[in-house]
């Protein structure tokens, strides 16, 4: 079973956990510039991130044998703080990158008008950079929230296509599939999805421009609930190959809108160079 | 930009498709927007050409130290690379020294080891060449990297120090003593040369295939060891050729 994790914070994990996520097939990831807990009130604490998301995370991942690729965004939560706004308009800057496959995470925190603008400046830059946006749904007032994330991205000059909107379930998922968008469910203990509950909403709503994530991050989460819905799937009559749509095949589609997803990395790697630490002839 | 950046250029364009040749043109003439350009060169000349690509970039623009060191800062992994590869096509006009520690600073093998090309190795005091080459043993960075090892560790009675107590620690904690270290400590014990040495090693060294000429000697000698430091060239001397597929270490795309 290969599986791609769209969406996974994993600063805020542990080498171990790339070798368990290794082990149980992950060969491909995604880390959404996000939220790391404590507030940012500076805009340069926010490069520093951006740079992590860019060197030394994937260099990390590389030695597990784990491809890594970011979005980056000023998300919704930090949007709000006047301190932190400097940060969209250097934002150009990092969308540029290679290992940069989607403007994200977007959205809406408390649906605030400064929430508004930073959405709408973002899918903006989306469209300027071919890239895709990867917009989540706010974790209070959920249903209300995608409404008005799907209006937003609707009067945008992004197509419905190249926007994926995560954090679904079974009160939201009828609306998201309807508009024609990715849809990203988050399979992380009690307060989003469960693998079973999951398995329901695919035999349910299919396959199809479906995305199944950990969001493992600093809270009480998990790296390898994508591999146990792959087995909730199997377990309950889905195929291989349905299984390798879900967990490898949409999100390489996906991410692929930008044109810069390279899984080469997605082989064991050595941390030296040509993996030879032995001096070479001559000198 | 100097006759030997002609001619690599050269080189350069006529191993790019007619998409990335237009493109390079572009970017070759839009010193403004070498920030993006800079960023997207691997997803328009493809990943073998990317680090030629930039050092290219950078040797036509020239950037003032201060943008320069914005590229490094603000670049990912392979953009600091191609910055750290193009120090010495920039000097004397841009002191990168800066840009060199900050890569030893790092946890990035890559980086570590491009800070110890050929700029690296004119600009770094003995103290500090020494730790990054300690460093290099430790995270495993093959010495064959570092330019001019074997000049530059003639003689160093310090470095053999470091290097025993290390083999010391390594060997009370049951661990592996690295290959290299062997052959590190035995290069300390040849005399240093008395005299500026004839090094044309840069040319046959596997790190690097940067013509000697091309280092910043002149205005970076080597604080501590002038004895070692390999003496100007006045032409250009021929670069390497490079075999089909073949890679420069430092060089990598990633
Ligand atoms: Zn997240």
């Amino acid at each position: 079973m290969r599986i791609f994790d769209p969406h996974i914070h994993m600063t805020s994990r542990t080498t171990d956990d790339y070798r368990a996520m290794y082990d149980a097939g992950v060969r491909a990831v995604v880390e959404p510039s996000f939220w790391l807990g404590q507030p940012r009130t500076h805009p340069a604490s926010f490069y520093d991130y951006f740079d992590a998301l860019l060197g030394w995370e994937p260099f990390r991942a590389a030695q597990y044998g784990i491809a890594h690729h970011c979005t980056i965004a000023l998300n919704p939560k930090e949007a709000g703080d006047p301190r932190c706004l400097p940060v969209l308009e250097e934002l150009p800057r990092y969308l540029a990158k290679d290992g940069v496959v989607a403007v994200g995470e977007i959205g809406y925190d408390s649906m605030t008008p400064a929430e508004d603008r930073a959405l709408a400046a973002q899918l903006q830059m989306a469209v300027d950079h071919e890239l895709p946006a990867m917009v989540h749904t706010p974790h209070r007032d959920k249903a209300a929230g995608l409404t008005r994330t799907l209006d937003v991205v609707r009067e945008s000059d992004l197509p419905i296509e190249h926007v994926l909107i995560d954090h679904l379930n079974e009160t939201t998922v009828a609306a998201a599939t309807d508009s024609g968008c990715w849809r990203g469910f988050s399979i992380y203990p009690d307060t989003k999805m469960d693998p079973d509950r999951m398995v329901a909403l695919l035999r349910s709503h299919g396959t199809e421009c479906v995305l199944v994530n950990s969001a493992a991050d600093w809270g009480n989460s998990d790296p390898l609930t994508p591999r146990r819905v792959g087995e909730a799937m199997l377990a309950a009559g889905f195929t291989e190959d349905d299984v390798d749509l879900v967990l490898w095949r949409n999100p390489v589609e996906f991410y692929g809108l930008s044109g810069r997803l390279d899984l080469d990395a997605a082989e064991p790697a050595s941390p030296t160079h040509e993996g030879n630490s032995v001096l070479r002839g001559g000198e | 930009m100097t006759a030997a950046d002609r001619d690599r250029l050269g080189a350069l364009r006529s191993e790019l498709d007619e998409r990335a040749q237009d493109w390079l043109k572009r970017a070759l003439a839009e010193p403004d927007r070498l920030e993006i350009s800079f960023a997207a060169a691997k997803r328009a000349c493809g990943a073998p050409h990317a680090v030629r690509v930039r050092v290219a970039l950078l040797a036509e623009h020239r950037p003032p130290a201060a943008r320069l060191a914005e590229l490094y800062r603000r670049g990912n992994a392979a953009e600091r690379l191609a910055v750290l590869e193009a120090l010495p096509e920039l000097a004397p006009d841009t002191d990168g020294s800066e840009l060199v520690h900050d890569a030893l600073r790092t946890n990035d093998p890559r980086l570590v080891a491009a800070a110890l090309g050929p700029y690296g190795a004119c600009c770094l005091a003995p103290h500090d060449w020494r730790q990054a080459v300690l460093k290099c043993l430790f995270v495993g960075i093959p010495l064959a990297e570092v330019h001019d090892l074997a000049p530059r560790a003639a003689g160093d009675d310090e470095l053999a120090r470091m290097l025993r107590d290390f083999a010391a620690e390594r060997t009370a904690a049951g661990r592996t003593v690295p290959e290299d270290l062997h052959h590190l400590l035995e290069l300390t014990s040849r005399p240093a040369p008395a005299r500026p040495a004839p090094d044309r090693s840069a040319l046959d060294h596997p790190a690097t295939g940067r013509p000697v000429a091309d280092h910043p000697v002149t205005d970076h000698p080597v604080t501590g060891r002038p004895s070692t430091v390999p003496s100007p060239v006045d032409g250009p001397a021929a670069p390497r050729p490079t075999a089909p597929g073949e890679q420069r270490p430092t060089g990598q795309e990633i």
